[in-house]
C-alpha cells in the first residue's frame, strides 16, 4: 500500500468514525521542493495529522489553516515560498516554493 | 471532498483501476474520471480533458490552467508491483522493504514449504511454477521482477517469461560466473543478446551488501535507479 493509500484510508476512517477530516494535498511546486505533486497530509478536529507535505518545515502552518477549514467548509489554497512574507515564520528550508490545496471531507 | 468520492477512488485502486481526480482549486468543486466513472461537480472543455489525458499517459500529477482557472489533476494508478521468484531468506526482508517503498509484492515459488503464510505474512504468495503465473499475472511497465532462488529449474523459466513482458526491471540474483552460464541457456532457449541485457545480474547496486538486508536495499536501489533514470543526475550537473 502505498504512502498516499495509507493516509486516504486512514482519513476515510476518520471521518466513519465522526471525527472532523480536512486533506491538504501539494498542487505545485517550483524549484527545490521537499515533498512532490501529490503529497497529502490528512488532519483531524483535534489537529492530528498523518502524512506530509513538507517534510516539516511548513505542516504547523497546515494544521491551522486545515482546522480553520473543518470548522467552516471553504477549500482553501495556501502558497508557501521565500518570496511569501510568511516564509520568515514558517519558510522552506530548501528554498523552494509550493502550493497546498486544503479542503474539508465531507 | 465527498467521502463517497473518497470511498470510490480507494475502491478502484483496490480493484487496480486508475483514477483521475480534477480539482477547480479556487472553488474546490471536483471530478473523479475512472473506469467508466464520471462523478461529481466539475464541468471540463476538450482542452482540459487533453491534458488530462497527457497526464494519464506521464503518470504525473499537476496543476493546469483549465476554463475558469487552475485546475488540479491527481492521477492516482494502482501500486507499482514487484514479483520475487524465490521465498527465501533474502526475499523476506525485500518484500518487507518493497512495501514500504509503496510496491505490490507477489512471491512465486513452486516449493510450498518456502513460500508460506508464516514466513511471508500480508504478501501475496504463488506456489505453482513460475513461467504459469507470470504471463498471468501480465506484468506491464510498472512492474519488476526478480529472481532470487539460484536454481536454474526455477530462475531459468521465470526468466523467459519475464523477458517476453514489458517488465521495466528484470534482476537475477547469482554471481558473475552464474549469469554468464545463464547467458548461454538463455541463448540456447531462443533469447538473444539484447533480450539477455535486460537482465541485471548480479542482482542489485554493488554497495557492498552482505547480510539479506543490505542486499535488499541494493536490489531496490536499483530497481528505483531504473524506475527513476531520468531523474539522475551526477555530481557535475549539480554542480552547473
Amino acid at each position: 500500500m502505498s504512502d498516499t493509500d495509507q493516509i486516504l484510508s486512514e482519513a476515510a476512517l476518520w471521518h466513519r468514525a465522526g471525527r472532523g477530516v480536512a486533506l491538504a494535498t501539494v498542487v505545485t511546486t517550483w524549484g527545490s521542493s521537499p515533498r512532490p505533486v501529490g503529497s497529502k497530509l490528512a488532519v483531524d478536529d483535534q489537529g492530528r495529522f498523518i502524512g506530509s507535505v513538507s517534510g516539516g518545515c511548513v505542516e504547523g502552518a497546515v494544521v491551522e489553516s486545515a482546522l480553520d477549514t473543518i470548522r467552516t467548509g471553504t477549500p482553501k489554497l495556501l502558497d508557501f515560498g521565500v518570496t511569501d512574507e510568511q516564509a520568515w515564520d514558517v519558510g522552506l528550508a530548501c528554498g523552494g516554493k509550493v502550493q497546498i490545496f486544503v479542503e474539508r471531507l465531507s | 471532498m465527498k467521502i463517497t468520492l473518497l470511498e470510490r477512488r480507494l475502491a478502484e485502486q483496490h480493484a487496480g483501476r486508475t483514477t483521475v481526480l480534477v480539482t477547480d482549486i479556487k472553488t474546490g468543486a471536483q471530478l473523479l474520471l475512472g473506469d467508466g466513472i464520471a462523478e461529481g461537480d466539475l464541468a471540463l472543455d476538450n482542452e482540459a480533458r487533453a491534458a488530462i489525458n497527457r497526464a494519464v499517459i506521464e503518470d504525473k500529477s499537476q496543476t493546469i490552467d483549465g476554463p475558469a482557472g487552475p485546475l488540479f489533476i491527481e492521477v492516482w494508478n494502482p501500486p507499482m508491483r514487484l514479483v520475487v521468484v524465490g521465498a527465501v531468506h533474502i526475499a523476506q526482508t525485500l518484500a518487507r522493504m518493497a512495501v514500504e517503498t509503496g510496491y505490490a509484492v507477489t512471491i512465486i515459488d513452486p516449493r510450498s514449504a518456502f513460500a508460506s503464510e508464516e514466513r511471508f505474512p500480508g504478501v501475496t504468495l504463488a506456489t505453482d511454477w513460475p513461467d504459469e503465473v507470470l504471463p498471468a499475472l501480465k506484468p506491464d511497465k510498472r512492474t519488476a521482477i526478480v529472481t532470487l532462488t539460484h536454481d536454474p529449474k526455477i530462475d531459468d523459466p521465470a526468466l523467459q517469461a519475464a523477458l517476453k513482458s514489458d517488465a521495466f526491471y528484470i534482476g537475477a540474483l547469482g554471481s558473475r560466473r552464474t549469469h554468464a552460464k545463464r547467458a548461454e541457456r538463455l541463448a540456447t532457449a531462443g533469447f538473444d543478446a539484447t533480450a539477455f541485457a535486460r537482465i541485471h545480474g548480479p542482482v542489485g547496486l554493488d554497495i557492498g551488501a552482505l547480510t539479506p538486508g543490505e542486499i535488499a536495499v541494493s536490489i531496490l536501489a536499483e530497481i528505483t535507479a531504473v524506475l527513476r533514470r531520468d531523474r539522475i543526475k551526477t555530481k557535475e550537473d549539480k554542480a552547473a
